[in-house]
């Protein structure tokens, strides 16, 4: 170990301050701190200081991922060989979803993190860890037969302009995931919805029943689908997205260690659950009748509350705040689903809209402090006046 | 009469070497030394010259911009060098200190017939006056202010810092003197907060309302309790002493010398001996913790909020705690990995340490990570007990907008009370620096 330490150390050396090299330090700091936390020590403030750091905090989420992402992956090559109708074993499945996923994880890690290092460099400032999570996050709410380079464009918009123009990590409104599926659905809607992009190489194949359920239902055709297949993900949809069992396995992860806000995600649930009741009450449409525990397993409801919402930069940042948040983008998702039936997904467009009103909430929330503040100098003034 | 404060945000950070209940005399310092730098915004304007000898109590220099304000050798010798850093600015008054002190005479005082005008002139010509500190600020006081509450904050929660009551110990009646005297300050109420477990001395201290505070770090900040007891609005000043500083006022105007000793808890997992020491202020650090090896840190206060000093540095002013911690400038292989080094004590449950409550802890002073733009939320919440939103103001302040920091607490705060968000937060950002910063340009453009 101490072997490979000397080692970096010596590579380091041009990249130090005052070497010729210096500007590309960030470069190859972020792949020295990815080997070892540095020897850095406090200079001013505390002594001391907690274990955690944005690195780790990442890398709970990636791990929280993960659950969803080898599902999704089986789901891809599951779908793929029942609608195909072929016989299969699970390795099958599973490697025929590898085939398909693993090289849009790795388009939007070498495009994403490309453009990262890019800017970093050039304000001359550390690689932020967030785009570890944002790489993983946009391969799996895409459709599994979206070309490769349509992948590479909307994570490039996403960097760029959901990011990078805003100042960077911390800096920006909008989820930089979400604005990456958000661009690919408008820019190239043809491969983002319809009843052929969900199911891998079903372009090849005529009559194909791979619609998504909120898709059938906007039709107004039956559901093929049981409970028990829309909650364990065993249905046509994103990568990423169909599979709420083992969504939850990731919140329980997120919310045991604290990375995810438990807030947010209850917050989403009550909303949407509420919302869902009531347009059953109501039960004009398919849409309407379906029922609303069932809104809250299907389509990306449950990926985008417990991953999405949740993102701290462009969330609610205050406590009652992410209550709020979280209950809005509850409503307001299943109210697109319902009352828009062009946007059948209605978790992107709610929770983008969310991230545009979260300063606004938590100006609100804030205010209220900054009036007790105010009151309690106005009493103060009276009673010495 | 008794006002609980209940304090239920915040962290106690369990560290090993607390310091043992017993009290040694250090051997006498050859040097001392008076650090300007202690005392934040005050720009010295010397009086004595080097090579000249003073008396305890003499006047060293005064605040350039209020020259009622003077400090005081806390020894006999002969200012020996004035040290200075960049700018010429002054960072040392090092006095030679004679084998035994003489003290200058300020004459023995009955605290119960003077007038607050009376001893106000009597701590500000015996170089006691900068003990009074003021909030908002964080500042020595103005003598020229009148305070609207004075407030002292008898318990310590600072990881391992000193206990003060067992550091005062047996000076119960200069306590209650100094009490009597500084009392007289303001027209308000003077305000002891005291630890609602222990029953003390300080719940018998009379002339006082009497505070019992409990709950986890910052609970023990004054600044915390003054925003819990009668927070301070704009334009509004409260003046703040340290428990050990009334006790050396008491003893002023028992005496009427000024006897600047004070008994110090040597702490921390690499001190040789972690227990209490009767020493004089600006003591050498050497002549107390003995020489240390190189990669230990020194630490003049306790791990959150004091200053580093050399090995053959000065004790600080204000000091009542030594920290001892090795030094962690070490790497850490894949460090990011969560449950990794539960070693390091963690809020975070990235870390398994949270499992563990009680158990004490050697930490190092690695950054343990670096720098980031600031993502998370919520965690500095959880370690801040005052209707202030910690993240909203640390980004007015960066920002610089006099007008929102207002609005949101900036009045209420001084950087002690972000320690432990220095500590806590994940993308290591320096509040307490940034709060200093801020504090600074309020006081030049508000003041």
């Amino acid at each position: 170990m101490n072997a490979l330490r000397k080692k970096l150390d010596q590579l380091k050396k041009p990249f130090n301050k005052g070497e010729k090299w210096e500007k590309f330090g960030p470069a190859f700091n972020a792949f020295d701190t990815f080997l070892y936390v540095p020897n850095h020590t406090t200079k001013k403030g505390a002594h001391i200081r907690d274990a955690v750091d944005l690195k780790r905090t990442m890398i709970v989420v990636v791990l929280a991922l993960l659950p969803a992402l080898f599902y999704g992956i089986y789901n891809v090559g599951y779908q793929h060989f029942s609608q195909l109708g072929d016989t299969f074993s699970f390795w099958d499945a599973f490697a025929h979803g590898a085939w398909k996923v693993l090289p849009m994880v790795a388009v939007s890690y070498i495009v994403g993190l490309g453009i990262e290092f890019v800017f970093a460099i050039y304000r001359g400032h550390e690689v932020n860890e967030g785009y570890l999570v944002t790489g993983l996050l946009i391969p799996m709410i895409m459709p599994v037969d979206i070309p490769l380079w349509m992948v590479a464009v909307s994570v490039a918009f996403a960097v760029v302009i959901g990011k990078e123009a805003f100042g960077g990590t911390g800096m920006n409104i909008l989820n930089p995931a979400l604005t990456a599926r958000a661009f690919a659905f408008f820019a190239y809607p043809t491969f983002m919805s319809g009843n052929k992009v969900w199911v891998s190489d079903a372009t090849n194949v005529d009559a194909i029943s791979g619609e998504t359920i909120l898709g059938t239902l906007a039709a107004g055709k039956e559901v093929a689908h049981n409970t028990w297949s829309m909650f364990s993900g065993a249905i046509p949809g994103s990568i990423g997205e169909t599979s709420t069992l083992w969504i939850l396995v990731g919140a329980a992860v997120l919310i045991l260690t604290g990375v995810g806000s438990w807030r947010i995600m209850a917050g989403g649930v009550i909303g949407g659950a509420f919302m869902g009741f009531l347009f059953n009450l109501w039960s004009a449409n398919e849409l309407m009748a379906f029922p609303w525990y069932q809104q809250l397993i299907v389509g990306g409801f449950a990926f985008g509350i417990v991953f999405m919402a949740t993102d701290p930069v462009s969330a609610a940042q205050t406590q009652k705040g992410k209550w709020i948040y979280g209950i809005l983008i509850g409503i307001f998702c299943i109210m697109i689903r319902v009352f828009n039936p062009a946007y059948p997904e209605g978790v992107m467009l709610a929770i983008l809209l969310m991230n545009v009103f979260a300063p606004t909430i938590d100006h609100y929330v804030v205010q209220s402090s900054i009036k007790r503040r105010k009151k309690r100098l106005s009493a103060a003034t009276v009673k010495s006046a | 009469m008794s006002n609980d404060i209940k304090i239920r945000k915040g962290l106690d950070i369990k560290l090993k070497g607390e310091a043992e209940k017993l009290i040694s005399d250090a051997p006498r310092s050859k040097t001392f030394a008076i650090k300007p730098t202690d005392f934040h915004g005050v720009t010295p304007k010397m009086i004595v010259k080097e090579g000249e000898s003073v008396k305890a109590g003499d006047i060293i220099f005064y605040s350039k911009y209020n020259e009622k304000v003077k400090f005081v050798s806390p020894v006999s010798g002969t200012l020996k060098e004035i040290k200075r850093g960049a700018k010429r600015r002054i960072l040392e008054v090092i006095i030679e200190a004679d084998t035994a002190d003489t003290y200058k005479e300020f004459g023995q005082k009955d605290v119960a017939t003077m007038s607050g005008e009376e001893v106000k002139q009597h701590l500000l010509d015996s170089g006691c006056w900068p003990f009074v500190k003021q909030r908002p600020y964080d500042i020595v006081a103005n003598p020229d202010d009148a305070p609207k509450a004075i407030f002292i904050s008898g318990l310590a929660t600072a990881p391992l810092a000193a206990d003060v009551e067992f550091a005062i110990g047996k000076r119960k009646e200069d306590f209650q003197l100094g009490i009597e005297a500084i009392s007289k300050l303001t027209s308000g109420k003077t305000h002891l907060s005291i630890d609602k477990r222990s029953a003390s001395f300080f719940s018998e201290v009379k002339g006082v309302q009497i505070h019992k505070v409990s709950g986890p770090h910052p609970a023990g900040n004054v600044g915390v309790q003054i925003h819990h007891i009668d927070p301070v609005n704009a334009g509004e000043r409260v003046w703040v002493i340290n428990p050990e500083d009334v006790a050396i006022i008491g003893s002023l105007f028992r005496t009427g010398k000024f006897d600047a000793t004070r008994v110090v808890a040597v702490a921390g997992s690499e001190a040789p001996k972690a227990q209490y020491f009767r020493f004089k202020i600006g003591s050498n650090v050497a002549d107390v913790v003995g020489q240390l090896p190189a990669n230990v840190r020194i630490i003049s206060g306790d791990v959150l909020t004091g200053d580093k000093i050399a090995n053959d540095g000065y004790v600080g002013y204000y000091s009542n705690t030594i920290s001892l911690i090795p030094e962690g400038n070490t790497y850490r292989m894949f460090g990011w990995l969560p449950f990794k080094d539960n070693n390091i004590p963690s809020m975070s449950r990235t870390s398994l340490s949270w499992l563990f409550p009680n158990k004490k802890y050697t930490v190092d002073t690695n950054l343990n990570g670096e720098e980031r733009a600031l993502v998370v939320t919520g965690e500095m919440e959880k370690v801040m007990p005052m209707d202030v939103y910690p993240m909203q103001l640390l980004k007015e302040c960066m920002a610089g907008n006099i007008e929102k920091m207002e609005n949101l607490g900036i009045y209420e705060v001084a950087p002690e009370d972000f320690a432990l968000i220095d500590y806590v937060n994940t993308s290591k950002i320096e509040a307490q620096v940034i709060i200093r910063e801020a504090l600074d340009i309020m006081i030049k453009e508000v003041g």
